[in-house]
């Protein structure tokens, strides 16, 4: 029979060794995070001596290049626009589209929902030559509007199925009562609806804006001039022109990252359900 | 519009049949080893990525100190940007571009031999890319095999236990029968994934290598932009987009079979 003491140790060492696993993995996420803040206040003449993450002196000179200099106000201004504007046209349509596929009953209901949800398998790079010409047609090609347009329909019908998996559960008789109250429909889902899918549009909200901020590939095809770019598509701009001013670069860098990890710090529980949620779309 | 000649601009269309997608086929190699390159990086993924995602999830699916700081952690880098992510990495490893962390780690460890230009050779560099698209998308993975792990009911493990189950017996009679839907998932949507990665080799790589790195979507917006040519362009998203719709259905029919179950 082994004693206490030995199952005492082999739980203590095991339990070290996950932690020196845990941690290593998680030092690695954070090391090039880190490193690219630490890098962006330093100066071109230190970055390569001084590797440390703590710099010896602060440079915050390199910020204010970026936004006087090469207009990374603007492009910054850019994304929060596209962020905002696509993450509020997707909350209304899709809180609409919502409620009506979950409460009201037309013909075709079940068909057109279902085109929906299809419509979300087909990939960005399967259509977006299709896109490029549609939007050409329509004269909105190199327009913020194109650009917000195209963003709201790529993050339609996952925001649908979730708000509609949300709205099915809601208990019919909250309806019945602001009906009774003289509601129309309308007002029963701006009054009954909406504050009742709280938690699920706070998941849509911070899904959707991560996808539009770190949006690249439709803001390549889609916008051409520098005065419409948003942050991802100025920074690869930025490289070309300022490839070797790296403290430079790096604050580029923050600056595209930094809000979006305080967003998902501050929102983390609201994240992770749309993480599990979405898989659930394919599930 | 996959079947037709034309530059994009002017009315003159040609129509040309399925000529487009015979010469996707028999007369496009530089399509095919672009094809080769995102298999590559995305089987590289698959094994490691969520091997490591798997393992994390494992380790924190338990009574352990700090869980809510690994989980915050272990998502940061699927929140960044690939622009971000592919900028950040080439300015720490490359010998060119950057400070090559990597090569003066090894140099400090006593490897000198190992010192490498992983970026700048043609035969390292595709699997770069796919160790630092790995880095960026575990986050992802441990996520949803956590949430699966913390669905599997607690007592049967207790049940096991009582019968005098090791922990090894009810690792591989308990979990990995019930996880198995969430690693078909996970593993479906890693491949769904990674074939469509691009930006992330735009920004570590840039536009050097161009043969050695290019993956479809690269090829599709070369071939639209720089040639032109839309129909041929389109065809090739056809072509693409059909293959990743059939591995998205594969995943619809296999996770209603588990649910029927």
């Amino acid at each position: 029979m082994k004693s206490a003491i030995y199952y005492q140790t082999k739980k203590v060492t095991m339990n070290v060794l996950i932690h020196m696993f845990l941690l290593s993995v998680a030092a690695t996420c954070l090391y090039p995070v880190l490193w690219m803040l630490a890098s962006s206040f330093k100066t071109q003449g230190t970055i390569f001596s001084d590797i440390s993450l703590i710099p010896r002196q602060f440079h915050f000179e390199n910020y204010y290049f970026a936004v006087s200099k090469s207009d990374f106000g603007r492009y910054f201004l850019n994304s929060v626009f596209y962020t905002a504007s696509v993450v509020f046209g997707i909350v209304i349509i899709s809180s609409l589209a919502a409620y009506a596929f979950s409460r009201l009953r037309f013909p075709g209901r079940k068909v057109i929902f279902i085109l929906f949800i299809a419509a979300m398998m087909i990939p960005i790079p399967g259509s977006f030559v299709a896109l490029f010409v549609l939007l050409n047609k329509l004269h909105l090609r190199n327009t913020a509007l194109g650009y917000i347009l195209c963003m709201i329909s790529v993050g339609l019908s996952m925001s649908i199925f979730l708000l509609k998996t949300f709205f099915d559960k809601m208990p019919r008789e909250l309806e019945d009562v602001a009906r009774m109250d003289g509601c129309s429909k309308l007002g029963i889902w701006r009054h009954v609806a909406l504050p009742f899918a709280k938690p699920a549009i706070a998941v849509v909200v911070v899904f959707n804006a991560l996808n539009v901020w770190n949006e690249y590939v439709l803001a390549l095809i889609i916008l051409d001039s520098k005065k419409l770019m948003p942050l991802q598509r100025a920074l690869m701009m930025f490289r070309g022109e300022f490839l070797t001013n790296y403290p430079l670069l790096m604050a580029g860098l923050t600056i595209a990252a930094v809000p979006i990890i305080i967003v998902y710090l501050v929102m983390q529980k609201y994240l992770v359900k749309g993480v599990v949620a979405s898989q659930g779309v394919f599930g | 519009m996959s079947m037709f000649d034309w530059d994009g601009i002017l009315p003159t269309k040609v129509f040309v049949g399925l000529q487009n997608f015979k010469e996707i086929v028999s007369q496009d190699p530089s399509w095919w080893q672009a094809m080769g390159n995102a298999v590559y990086i995305t089987l590289i993924a698959l094994i490691l990525q969520n091997a490591l995602a798997f393992l994390l999830a494992l380790a924190c699916d338990r009574e352990i100190k700090m869980r809510n700081f690994y989980r915050a952690v272990f998502f940061i880098p699927p929140v960044l940007s690939e622009i971000v992510v592919g900028m950040a990495w080439r300015f720490i490893i490359s010998d060119v571009d950057g400070a090559n962390i990597i090569n003066r780690m090894l140099v400090s460890a006593g490897l000198p031999q190992l010192v490498h230009n992983w970026l700048s050779d043609p035969k390292t560099v595709l699997t770069t890319v796919a160790l630092v698209h790995s880095w960026k998308g575990f986050g992802w993975g441990f996520l949803i095999f956590l949430a699966g792990l913390q669905i599997i009911p607690k007592d049967l493990y207790e049940a096991a236990r009582v019968d005098g189950a090791s922990a090894w017996d009810s690792f591989k009679k308990i979990t990995v029968p019930l996880m198995i839907p969430v690693i078909v998932l996970v593993s479906i949507l890693t491949i769904l994934g990674t074939m469509q990665a691009f930006a992330l080799i735009l920004a570590l790589v840039g536009g050097e290598f161009a043969g050695h790195t290019s993956v479809p979507v690269l090829r599709i917006l070369t071939v639209m932009r720089d040639s032109s040519r839309f129909g041929y362009a389109c065809a090739q998203g056809i072509s693409f987009g059909a293959i990743l719709v059939i591995i998205s259905f594969i995943q619809y029919r296999l996770s209603k079979k588990y649910r029927e179950e």
